[in-house]
């Protein structure tokens, strides 16, 4: 009996002794290409925040503070200024928001509170691809399909009516009613920011704990009510958050802004107008400027990385981590 | 005691005393215009998308011609031609950005979920991830033509596929963590208890158990980037015939063709603008759909 | 007073707690600590040689704590710490410089939850004996096939091995889980509430399985269920509050405990 609890530890001391460790070194190797990666992010982060300004320096050199306040931009005196690209960007964004806004939180409200169960799933899921269609599709949508409805069914009546009116009569009139103008390109922002917002949104809605509903509509809340004084307070710095979101992409948004804003230099009061945003002009002139003009777009770029990324950030800092937009 | 009142007040009529309606009308109005406001909202997100795909179909598929996908794009105002030049562009430099973009996403937000749960540098890395996943995507086409076309003194794929991995990093970063994060820790633990080194147990395990998750975030990058225009015009552009092979020039693309095309006076081009917009937004949708039915299998595990 | 009849009718029969066992793991002065909140006071415990040892207690007593700082599991973790002695073996467990992976390779651990690795059942087996052993395939195949026998898991897995071990039962993935442990041959065995998400008749089989795994291997076990612990233990430690307050023979502590405390817990008059 003892010989062979003896000769059992023997084994088991023999087999510890054959164990072979695996290597430390290609523990640490992984660790670090990790590590590596994650500042990657940072560094094309600093990158594009340096090589814009790296671009931009001659313009700055040159203009310094009256670059944002002049509304120049000639070619052949070398002039530039950032005013009309500013006023058309921030306009053309909050215009989408004024519009996307509410129907982000209708859509929100509808697939969290009315939709019935079985249709929940697609409805979400159509108006999450509609996140996925690419920009210039929507380009293409606004130019040829909205654009010829808008200019005949509302800027063409429109201009008539406030033609000769104070205020309005300015600001919403159409010298050339072709249907492309800051308004537009407000639509179809408002459109493609709808997905993102109405996403988000709804998954604030949805971490709502349904007893803290329950018992709204238990002592006889509408669903108006419930919305109004239960879920919409509860979620509120989320859905700013969601908002600040799509703010952040308005701003920025290229393709679809170049094919329905006109791209007009001068800056007009009305908009119905053709206007442009610093994203579009960047995106018409680049490839065709060199020397003064080239830097003064990417003064344009710096101005945008920066408006968009105090955005982005105020939008981090309220939403948190949601999901994947 | 109005008509809106009707079915409170026929509850309450076996009552002595027929009682006014606790709902006060205003209250119902309100309620009302928030169901018909919503269920409109959500209508019009559905005919838009239904809008957009109807063009597509209607104006693409006339542009389907077995030349679309063998002959290179025309010259302007010619007749006839494709745009496989633009299609095999598009693949390639989506392939490059995505191979690029997939072992540096993946091991950075293997990073965030599994080495820097607790440590402040991870914290701020995640945060800027966040807000690069959103960036606007013509300043990463400045970032990338500072970085490699100015320098190259050329256009080139490899600038286009640089600048489509930029992008794709921060989506892949974002789910690889998520998915990763759904992972739970006793698997860790079981692994680590095997006396297994943690780098093997991320590879082996948590890799392994959250494989749907990731991969899912690649496709969504892929579906992100393949229809990303801005960053390709100054760094990929484009170009009227097939390219180098060597990918330094101009490469034609999806993308800028559609653009250009799109925006061109001639009708050819305009049809073939079409048909590749209707190609790209299918692949798109039909990735995104495949995305969510993967995602949906790891969320069940 | 001793415990509850149902208690005791576990006790007989039971193998009797041998004193004389050498001590595979001595406990000095152990103190563990989460952050600022101090999870163990001052432990001292041996456990011996081929004895199954329960840790029994109140849920936040520490008794899982306790396990997890024989392999060091606890260091995935950085906000916890431990200080004092812990001898495998006269080995301090606790040195910085010790090889955990080797360490962790020694002793195995089972946890509450089945926690199958997501790939086939012969490669959750063959996971850890690749990592430190290599066998030729015929070897592994050998080894595989005696592990999942101790794990009593053959007969029922022998004609899908290559299929996920993601798809057995619960109580034939916590099975899986031993046979893996097992196939490494460690010294020392940890089991955290092994059963706790397992139905009955799963549940005896894990305990029958213990019974025999302990003819080869040294057994702590972390368990709530009181009775749990007098049918499988021959030594059983009561902890509360993170201090041990009782450690002896299962036997005496069921049917004689020395401390207050003890009594009042294995009568049911808390936890």
């Amino acid at each position: 009996m003892t010989a062979l609890t003896q000769s059992v530890a023997l084994a088991r001391e023999s087999g510890v002794a054959a164990r072979i460790a695996p290597s430390k070194t290609g523990d640490r190797l992984f660790q670090g290409l990790s590590y590596a990666s994650a500042l990657l992010v940072l560094l094309v982060l600093a990158g594009i925040l340096g090589s814009i300004v790296y671009g931009a320096w001659p313009a700055f050199a040159e203009f310094g503070f009256g670059f944002l306040t002049s509304s120049a931009w000639n070619i052949g005196t070398e002039q530039y200024g950032a005013l009309p690209a500013v006023i058309g960007t921030v306009a053309a964004a909050l215009l989408a928001l004024v519009i996307g806004v509410p129907i982000s939180l209708g859509i929100a409200i509808y697939l969290t509170q009315l939709c019935p169960g079985w249709a929940r799933k697609p409805v979400a899921m159509t108006i999450e691809l509609l996140a996925s269609v690419p920009s210039i599709i929507y380009g293409m949508w606004g130019l040829f399909v909205f654009a010829p409805l808008f200019a005949r069914f509302v800027q063409v009546p429109v201009s008539n009516v406030v033609e000769g009116l104070p205020i309005v009569g300015t600001l919403l009139y159409a010298r050339i009613p072709s249907g492309v103008g800051v308004l537009t390109a407000g639509i179809i922002l408002a459109i493609m920011i709808v997905p993102f917002v109405a996403s988000i949104t709804r998954d604030m809605l949805d971490q709502i704990p349904t007893v803290l509903r329950e018992s709204a509509y238990g002592i006889g809340c509408t669903t108006w009510e419930v919305v109004r004084h239960v879920l919409v307070p509860q979620a509120s710095v989320s859905i700013i958050g969601a908002i600040m979101l799509g703010l952040g992409r308005a701003l920025g948004e290229t393709m679809a802004v170049t094919f329905v804003i006109g791209n007009a230099n001068r800056l007009s009061a009305s908009i119905f107008d053709p206007g442009s945003t610093i994203a579009s002009r960047i995106a018409n002139e680049f490839n065709e400027a060199d020397g003064l003009q080239l830097s003064s777009l990417m003064a344009l770029g710096c101005l945008l990385f920066i408006i968009t990324f105090i955005v982005l950030i105020v939008a981090r800092l309220l939403v948190r981590r949601t999901k994947v937009a | 005691m109005d008509a809106t009142n009707h079915i409170t007040t026929t509850a309450q009529a076996p009552g002595p005393a027929p009682r006014a309606s606790r709902v006060r009308s205003g209250r119902r109005i309100a309620d009302r215009i928030l169901i018909v406001a919503s269920t409109l909202a959500t209508l019009l997100g559905i005919i838009v998308l239904g809008s957009i795909l109807l063009m597509l179909i209607v104006e693409g598929v006339k542009g389907f011609t077995p030349a679309l996908f063998t002959a290179p794009t025309p010259g302007p105002g010619s007749e006839g031609g494709g745009i496989a030049n633009a299609i095999l562009g598009s693949l390639i430099m989506t392939f490059i950005g995505i191979v690029i973009a997939t072992p540096i996403g993946l091991m950075a937000g293997t990073f965030l979920a599994e080495y820097g749960k607790t440590s402040k540098i991870a914290d701020v890395i995640r945060f800027l991830n966040d807000v690069l996943l959103s960036a606007p995507s013509i300043l990463i086409g400045l970032f990338v033509y500072t970085l490699m076309v100015r320098p190259m003194g050329t256009y080139s794929g490899w600038a286009g596929a640089v600048a489509l991995a930029i992008i794709a990093v921060p989506v892949i970063v974002r789910t690889t963590e998520d998915m990763l994060r759904l992972v739970p820790s006793p698997m860790r633990e079981a692994g680590a208890a095997l006396g297994a080194p943690r780098s093997l147990v991320i590879r082996a395990i948590t890799w392994r158990a959250a494989s749907a998750g990731i991969v899912t975030g690649i496709i969504l990058a892929l579906a992100r980037i393949a229809g990303e225009t801005a960053p390709l015009l100054f760094t990929a552009l484009n170009n009227n015939s097939w390219f180098n092979a060597n990918l330094l020039g101009g490469v034609p693309n999806l993308p800028v063709m559609i653009y250009q095309f799109a925006l061109s006076p001639y009708p050819n081009w305009q049809s073939l603008a079409w048909a590749g917009a209707l190609l790209i937004t299918v692949t798109i949708l039909a990735l995104s759909v495949t995305a969510r039915f993967v995602i949906k299998e790891q969320r069940q595990r | 007073m001793s415990a509850s009849p149902a208690i005791r009718s576990q006790l007989d029969g039971r193998n009797p707690a041998d004193h004389a066992a050498p001590v595979r793991i001595a406990v000095k002065d152990l103190n563990f600590y989460y952050g600022q909140f101090h999870g163990l006071k001052n432990i001292n415990l041996d456990f011996r040689d081929r004895q199954v040892t329960a840790l029994i207690g109140p849920s936040g007593c520490g008794k899982s704590t306790l396990l997890r700082t024989f392999n060091r599991i606890y260091s995935l973790y950085p906000e916890q710490r431990a200080e004092g002695q812990i001898l495998l073996d006269g080995q301090n467990v606790l040195d910085p410089k010790i090889d955990l992976n080797e360490l962790r390779s020694r002793i195995g651990m089972v946890f509450q939850k089945p926690t199958p690795f997501p790939m086939s059942i012969y490669d959750n087996v063959a996971f850890g004996l690749r990592l430190y052993e290599k066998l030729p395939k015929a070897e592994l195949d050998v080894r595989v096939e005696e592990s999942l026998r101790k794990a009593a898991l053959w007969d029922e897995v022998k004609d899908k091995l290559k299929q996920s071990g993601m798809g057995l039962s619960g109580g034939q993935q916590q099975r899986l889980c031993i046979a893996r442990t097992v196939a490494q041959r460690p010294e020392v065995i940890l089991f955290d509430e092994p059963t706790s998400a397992l139905d009955p008749i799963s549940t005896g089989r894990i305990e029958e399985l213990i019974e025999q795994l302990r003819s080869e291997f040294t057994i702590v076990i972390v368990t709530h269920n009181m009775q749990q612990a007098a049918r499988i233990s021959q030594f059983t430690a009561f902890m509360y509050l993170g201090e041990l307050i009782e450690f002896d023979a299962t036997s005496k502590i069921f049917m004689n405990p020395a401390k207050r405390q003890t009594q009042d817990y294995i009568t049911g008059r808390f936890g």
